[in-house]
């Protein structure tokens, strides 16, 4: 006979899946009804998964246990990243958009769903490696704020690390990545001077409004979890916090095709998506 | 109309099964179709554009938010989950791998299961890992047809025999006969 597994048995439907997220709404107050479905759901039916929970317990929990809809709210959301992803992305923000931002005499730069801060540290390294990190100030902010934590500490498995090493030589970069982080037992700890002009803090794009004005945004596979219209309302979240000229930089499967001020911007480069505003 | 759909999924040694039975065919599918199969973002291929010129359909990458239409043949990106939402178009994702995959034939599948139900068939074909097996369950279990390339014909057999342990299958099916049934969707 079948032997049905776990992953069987966790199963929810579409139409379950619009009860729990009512549910996080209107006791929570967290609106992820703009999140695409398929992916809401397999986040969800890895928590019942993971915590050998059926729908009513899931249910249950998020009514009646305090905190399990942050945590919840903290798992569903994607949180893989990591140092120089698409190592050719910041060879182009090196060679095509830095020397517009060293015309300028501060930089802000916002991170927006950073995860872990991989993505943070990864721009200040590079700012640094042209000179341009003493006159800068990067933003890092996620919704989930125990990723933010990780964020702040700046530590890393060594291990991962020394992959990054190899997609950070892929920049062209004058040193290698050893000289941004201590290396103790397993760990990695990034430089503390790589720490001085960052800022993490929690932001959420769903509900949080402008709350800056930046030369460069980027935001690299985040968009990719949000349904259209809660990404042309992101778009425009983005739009309006740039400033005449500033870039905007996403994912390497997302762009601005289907938005409806994509003429207000200039496309940069096409393969890794990096746009200037110029409307 | 109700919509169909049909999946193609493999690794090693399917990858070129299923590009031999697309490039044989004499007429364009009419109902879209998704190939997931396992390749090296490093490496992320031209083989799109390479097999868009000898085929008579419709070839590309899937895109996020994009439509599925009718007579495309649909390829997962490679470093990307491809999912499939309610509203019949694509999502991308790119969490953990599944399965040591991204793309995974897991993912994909489980989320084509619910959308089309009985309206999706899926093909497993040869590959290296036990990715697809719990997925082609997934679409049994919502009523959809599920076949399995026969082990015997597979260059690795891993794939397709972890799918059979877990009797996720309608039909074991030879390459010929695969060939026959995706020719009659033409």
């Amino acid at each position: 006979m079948v032997e049905l597994s776990n992953k069987i048995a966790a199963m929810i439907t579409f139409e379950e899946l619009e009860e729990i997220i009512d549910i996080i709404k209107n006791l929570h107050g967290y609106d992820v009804s703009g999140y695409t479905r398929s992916s809401l759901k397999r986040r969800v039916t890895r928590i019942m998964e993971l915590n050998k929970l059926d729908l009513v317990e899931l249910k249950s929990k998020l009514i009646n246990q305090p905190g399990f809809s942050t945590y919840l709210l903290q798992e569903i959301t994607v949180n893989v990243t990591e140092m120089f992803r698409d190592p050719e992305f910041y060879k182009a923000l090196k060679n095509d958009v830095f020397p517009y931002l060293a015309t300028y005499p501060h930089i802000k730069l916002w991170s927006a769903g950073c995860s872990t801060g991989e993505e943070v540290y990864s721009l200040a390294i590079l700012l640094k490696e042209a000179g341009l990190y003493q006159r800068s100030f990067i933003y890092g902010t996620d919704i989930n704020t125990k990723v933010l934590e990780k964020a702040k500490r700046g530590i890393y498995s060594l291990a991962k690390v020394k992959d990054y090493s190899e997609n950070f030589i892929k920049t062209d970069p004058k040193s290698s990545l050893s000289e941004y982080y201590t290396a103790m037992y397993n760990a990695a700890t990034i430089n503390n001077s790589l720490k001085k002009n960052v800022l993490f803090s929690q932001h959420s794009l769903v509900s949080d409004r402008v709350f800056n004005e930046f030369q460069l945004i980027t935001c690299r596979n985040v968009l990719i979890y949000f349904d259209t219209n809660l990404q042309e309302k992101v778009l425009d979240l983005f739009y309006n916090s740039l400033c005449h000229l500033g870039f905007l930089c996403l994912g390497s499967k997302e762009s601005l095709i289907n938005y409806k001020n994509a003429a207000k911007f200039k496309v940069v480069n096409k393969k890794h998506n990096i746009y200037q505003k110029i409307g | 109309m109700e919509r169909k759909i049909l999946l193609l999924a493999g690794s090693a040694g399917g990858f070129s099964v299923i590009l031999n039975i697309l490039k044989a065919l004499e007429r364009p599918i009419q109902i879209p179709v998704i190939v997931i199969v396992h390749r090296n973002p490093k490496y992320a291929s031209s083989i799109e554009d390479t097999l868009s010129k000898a085929l008579l359909q419709k070839i590309k990458t899937a895109d996020d938010k994009e439509a599925i239409a009718d007579g495309t043949i649909y390829f997962a990106p490679a470093g990307y989950h491809l999912l499939i939402e309610p509203d019949y178009s694509f999502s991308l994702d790119i969490s953990e791998p599944v399965q040591y995959s991204r793309p995974s034939i897991d993912v994909t599948f489980e989320s084509a299961a619910e959308v089309y139900k009985e309206n999706c068939t899926a093909i497993l074909f040869s590959g290296a890992n036990q990715d697809g097996a719990e997925g082609l369950l997934m679409i049994k279990k919502y009523g959809g047809s599920t076949f399995v390339q026969d082990p015997l014909d597979a260059e690795v057999p891993i794939m397709p025999k972890a799918a059979i342990e877990l009797n996720a299958q309608d039909k074991i099916l030879t390459i010929a006969e695969i060939k026959d049934y995706i020719m009659q969707l033409t």
